[in-house]
């Protein structure tokens, strides 16, 4: 069931808890309250503060490179003989993802607030690098926790983010994932609350984070809607992000909430099948619970312990999703589906060859599922697809699993 | 009066300060968890706060971490966990029971059935380290409507306003986290708690607790001349760590940890 979103239902969400309906909120240690509460006053009165606005505009112009283009694939739309597919390419901001948009909002926020050590936790890398970046730009000090197992996978990534001149920080914990390094973040903070931002990468985590990410991100759901008027006149039928966390897509469907006539997909990751167990897509597949400050759909054994994630893409590697995205599901204005590791790899190998364009591998996983919904589209509509970052970082895992040592 | 203020007021009255271990439940395995509890009674302690393993214990250091991954690798769930007080009250009906933990376990067991089942375990307290009092409006009624201690943090980042506002939602003690930290830091500062203790007397009749960095007898006398009870864990999740195989010298060696505390504690009456 559907329920038809307003202008004034919008603003009024988050709630003053920082609640989206049943979701969100912040359930954190005492430690960590006064910070939160502090960071989300600040930020609500920056938002409405001209200067930092005007500061923010001119770094997503300046540094990023913004607007990113929208594009029309007219091969890969030809190739699948439906609708017109067209793509957002956050792959062609600086640092090479749309994470970059919301590390420069949050260094911005913690230079107002005199914080000089900077924290981060990456999944894939791309975050970690967005954030190395703009510390190295501000000259702040930069520490990144990062899974060892996906230290591994991305070594490319931990490089880079070394020669930005962070510290990284492999966590050997848990599933040694995207989750685990969540964990040692939210460490670090608890024990360096003083002098310590922490930037959060995606929009889950406790208020005000998932409201001032999603903030942040919406710039690419913005240009997109103005971009689409302007080049075909109306806006897109259908919009397909990839939902890890879920920051790019949040930021590309938020601008679009109140028209109803575009419908939104979030692709989750379904690693060896959802029937295998073996993914990491809590819309599809999980149960609410609270996880890393929020209450949100997680992925959970019947006693409440976090489920094991599997995904090709570490960038997709958790067990959570921003609450905001649980509340979209619930209330039916989102859909949320999932594809494989194999059809993502497809997809990444066939945008490749078609377009010129090689993805991310969380971004695969958007591309294959749009090419199956584009299929059943009539010609004159229209798909987005956000392409959120672009795949040099996966080359080495491409290689592998074609048995190549580069 | 619950369990837990009965205690704390008896201590009160003699001048004694309480003396609280934390153990993860489960750890090293649930087949041994009552035995621990009852050799920590019979070494003197009042209160036990029972950690409920969770696989992602945010506010841990890696000590009570791998307690909870042995713990929850013998599949110690929340339920097993009430299963092992239920047998602790079988023998015991004085010593109060605090389970302390995450929220989420909780919340797969839904909050009436978990409260239900605690009260009727013998559980005396709850303490969620991931529930600060504004999102506890749903499950603290139920826990007061059955005589469950909701047990809040307070931290040295806590103002005063939030002081006053986590104590009026608290019952039985507050537990003040001496440093900014993780379990098992070794950064006490005991000047600084004891300026933040005097402090938080001054805003609240409750009890305080005092937990983290307490290591030894020296520690826990220092913070017990300050406070109303000292809480001592990662120092005992560690020995059972370094003593798992072998349970007999386990509980020797828990006695042997925490014997002088209770008589460094002791040793301050009035």
């Amino acid at each position: 069931m559907s329920v038809k979103l307003t202008e004034e239902m919008l603003t009024a969400l988050p709630d003053a808890r920082g609640h989206f309906g049943a979701f969100g909120g912040r359930f954190v240690s005492e430690t960590l309250m006064d910070s939160l509460m502090t960071l989300e006053r600040e930020y609500l009165r920056l938002k409405k503060d001209p200067e930092f606005q005007a500061t923010f505009d001119k770094d997503l112009a300046d540094y990023v490179g913004r607007p990113s283009p929208l594009y029309f694939a007219e091969r890969l739309t030809r190739e699948t003989g439906g609708a017109q597919i067209w793509l957002k390419r956050e792959d062609l901001n600086h640092t090479g993802a749309h994470k970059v948009n919301n590390t420069i909002g949050q260094a911005l926020l913690a230079s107002f607030l005199g914080k000089k050590r900077i924290i981060a936790e990456t999944g894939a890398g791309q975050h970690g690098v967005a954030t190395a970046t703009v510390c190295a730009r501000l000259g702040l000090e930069c520490h990144v926790f990062m899974g060892a197992e996906d230290v591994q996978r991305q070594s490319l990534n931990v490089y880079r983010m070394k020669l930005l001149g962070a510290k990284v920080h492999a966590v050997e914990s848990g599933s040694r994932t995207l989750k685990d390094a969540m964990n040692d973040a939210m460490r670090d903070w608890v024990t360096n609350v003083d002098d310590t931002f922490y930037i959060i990468g995606t929009v889950a985590g406790p208020h005000p984070y998932p409201l001032l990410v999603r903030d942040f991100q919406s710039v690419i759901g913005r240009e997109t809607r103005s971009q689409s008027l302007e080049k075909t006149g109306k806006l897109p039928d259908a919009l397909v992000a990839c939902v890890g966390g879920g920051s790019n897509a949040i930021g590309m469907f938020y601008p679009f909430l109140t028209d109803e006539s575009v419908q939104l997909y979030g692709v989750e990751a379904g690693g060896l099948g959802i029937e295998t167990g073996q993914h990491a897509a809590p819309l599809c597949a999980g149960r609410p619970g609270v996880l890393h400050g929020n209450r949100t759909y997680l992925m959970e054994d019947e006693d409440g312990q976090i489920a094991g994630t599997h995904s090709v893409s570490a960038g997709l590697d958790y067990p959570g999703v921003g609450p905001e995205h649980s509340w979209l599901k619930d209330i039916g204005r989102a859909n949320y589906v999932s594809v494989t590791d194999d059809e993502a790899l497809q997809a990444f190998r066939m945008l490749t060859l078609v377009e010129g364009i090689m993805p991310a591998l969380e971004t695969a996983h958007a591309v294959a599922y749009a090419v199956k919904l584009a299929a059943t589209m009539d010609k004159d509509q229209m798909v987005v697809i956000n392409i959120s970052g672009r795949g040099d970082k996966d080359i080495h895992t491409i290689a592998q699993l074609d048995g190549i040592e580069l | 009066m619950s369990r837990i203020e009965g205690v704390l007021q008896t201590l009160k009255g003699q001048g004694r300060k309480a003396l609280i271990p934390f153990i993860t439940a489960g750890d090293p395995h649930p087949d041994e968890t009552v035995g621990l509890m009852h050799t920590m009674v019979d070494a003197g302690v009042d209160i036990i706060e029972l950690g409920v393993p969770f696989s992602d214990p945010m506010a841990d250091g890696p000590v009570i971490q791998l307690a909870c991954e042995r713990a929850l690798k013998h599949g110690t769930s929340i339920r097993r966990v009430l299963a092992i007080v239920s047998e602790f009250r079988k023998t015991n009906n004085a010593t109060p029971v605090v389970l302390m933990g995450y929220l989420n376990p909780i919340e797969a067991m839904g909050y009436e059935a978990f409260a239900d089942a605690a009260v009727e375990a013998g559980v005396d307290g709850i303490l969620t380290v991931d529930l600060p009092p504004e999102e506890a409006d749903q499950i603290a009624p139920l826990f007061a409507q059955r005589g469950l201690d909701p047990i809040f943090l307070l931290a040295p980042t806590t103002t005063d306003d939030r002081i006053r506002a986590i104590a009026d939602h608290s019952s039985g003690y507050v537990y003040y986290v001496s440093f900014n930290g993780v379990t098992g830091a070794a950064k006490i500062n005991v000047d600084e708690v004891a300026a933040k203790v005097d402090h938080i007397h001054k805003l609240t009749a409750l009890p305080v607790g005092v937990g983290f960095g307490i290591r030894d007898a020296e520690t826990a006398a220092a913070v017990g001349r300050v406070s109303d009870g000292v809480i001592v864990g990662s120092v005992l999740v560690d020995t059972i760590a370094r003593n798992q195989t072998d349970i007999d010298a386990l509980k020797r060696a828990l006695t042997d940890l925490l014997n002088p505390m209770r008589e460094a504690l002791d040793s301050l009456a009035s």
